[in-house]
């Protein structure tokens, strides 16, 4: 199991051929107080890069791209609900959807959890 | 913390804009408005000071009782809102001729130099440039105040009361921009942050930055303006009518008088309105709206209103769609959302009448 990030913020936990797909905490942390979440419908093909979901703190709203290209095979159904949830937990219980990753290949072109940081300057 | 009006802002403090605004509407929060613009308008006699006032703004200033304040707005010649702004009549001994001035930190080098342009002789204005302000707003705000100014208490809604604190001149107003009870305090720069600390040790206040302030006027629909009113809304498209009083609406003599008793008498052909978008999706600024299949106008202001617990945004409409309860449809990011025109404000005011 691994992780990659996107340069906008996204994380991909990789398990098998699937993929967990989320928002970071440094996201969430500048979004500030998430209040609404659109996600997916489970079945519909993404694209590396593409918009995959829509968050909306109280701020601003935001796009979520998807890190890799696949079909989605489940969604957080939970979580527009109770959008807080991506600030509380981000990385866990705040997930957004899962990716059946079309082409393993493209992590390669993400950062590991050192050059995400990095980033940051965390 | 973000560019506001040539100043550095912050939008929230450590607590997040949705705690901010709950804390404020629970307790009492405090802001910092001092990029805000203070001037005196003065003569050496009110009447003269209210007709150079009543030349630029369609509030009856005249019959402003001594420490009477009143929200009104600075119109362009065609009855287009230049700005919007708080007057005072003063109730100091030996400044009977004078009035007290609040207007927004963007507009305020224009608004100078439009009013010194159009006093007459003998009435001048004095720009305030050592002066913050604060604003302490809440229910438990003027209690906070009360520990320190225990007179503040029974002071109404509108009206301000002068203390000495410590040697420190205040300026205490029954006022402000969430529609809480609360007070706007100015007070010499070089006191403020002494005085803040001072307000920051009770634990009743924390302070709130520019996200909840402007999610706290939203829900009590108030106007931000270069927003929601500009040079191209009159006060009554605005539904500001409740600003002009009777003896202006019949005796005119304001910039735009002719449209505005006009749009009094005919009703202007939009209107600002509430709206309540179904589901859980902030309508923003920009957003169209839309009836029968046709554009009918656009939201000004728009968010997420935590005390509503819901999306909440203000617009012009048509004014045929302009009633509560009427239907119409918002294009957010490309997809239509289901809204409803509600009246205003979204939270009851809770001012101290």
């Amino acid at each position: 199991m691994t992780t990659y990030y996107t340069k906008d913020h996204e994380y991909v936990r990789v398990e098998g051929d699937t993929g967990i797909v989320g928002i970071t905490d440094y996201a969430q942390s500048q979004l500030g107080d998430v209040v609404f979440v659109e996600l997916p419908e489970v079945g519909k093909a993404v694209k590396a890069g593409g918009e995959a979901a829509v968050v909306e703190s109280v701020k601003a709203a935001s796009d979520v791209y998807a890190p890799v290209s696949g079909e989605v095979v489940a969604v957080n159904d939970g979580l527009p609900d109770s959008p807080a949830t991506i600030n509380e937990d981000p990385e866990g219980q705040g997930w957004f959807m899962k990716i059946r990753l079309a082409d393993k290949g493209e992590l390669a072109g993400l950062m590991d959890e050192a050059a995400y940081k990095a980033m940051i300057g965390a | 913390m973000v560019p506001f009006a040539g100043y550095s802002m912050p939008v929230q403090y450590r607590d997040g804009i949705l705690t901010e605004h709950l804390w404020t509407r629970a307790h009492a929060g405090l802001f910092d408005v001092s990029h805000m613009g203070q001037c005196f308008v003065h003569s050496d006699n009110w009447e003269k000071t209210a007709a150079a006032l009543e030349a630029l703004v369609p509030a009856d200033i005249l019959n402003l009782k001594p420490g009477q304040q009143r929200y009104s707005q600075l119109l362009g010649a065609d009855g287009g809102i230049l700005d919007d702004l708080m007057i005072t009549r003063s109730a100091y001994e030996g400044h009977e001729g004078w009035a007290y001035l609040v207007v927004n930190a963007g507009c305020k080098d224009a608004d100078y130099a439009h009013i010194a342009a159009h006093l007459p002789a003998g009435v001048s204005l004095r720009v305030e440039a050592d002066l913050a302000l604060i604003a302490l707003q809440g229910p438990e705000a003027v209690e906070v105040i009360a520990t320190l100014v225990p007179a503040i208490r029974t002071v109404p809604f509108m009206t301000y009361h002068a203390a000495q604190l410590d040697g420190i001149w205040l300026h205490i107003s029954r006022s402000g921009y969430t529609g809480e009870d609360g007070v706007e305090i100015s007070i010499p720069s070089k006191d403020v942050l002494a005085f803040c600390d001072r307000l920051l040790a009770d634990p009743r206040v924390r302070p709130i930055g520019l996200g909840a302030r402007d999610s706290l006027r939203l829900e009590a629909g108030l106007c931000l303006y270069g927003h929601d009113i500009d040079t191209t809304t009159s006060p009554i498209e605005a539904d500001l009518k409740w600003s002009i009083q009777k003896r202006r609406r019949e005796q005119g003599g304001f910039p735009g008088a002719d449209r505005i008793r006009r749009e009094l008498a005919e009703g202007p052909s939009r209107l600002r309105v509430g709206l309540l978008p179904e589901g859980r999706q902030p309508a923003r600024e920009g957003t169209e709206i839309m009836a029968n299949g046709r554009r009918i106008g656009v939201v000004t202001s728009g968010g997420f209103g935590p005390s509503v617990n819901g999306p909440v945004a203000m617009g012009y409409v048509e004014t045929a769609f302009a009633t509560p309860g009427t239907p119409v449809t918002l294009i957010v990011r490309g997809k239509e959302l289901p809204a409803r025109i509600a009246p205003m404000p979204f939270v009851p005011h809770r001012y101290f009448r």
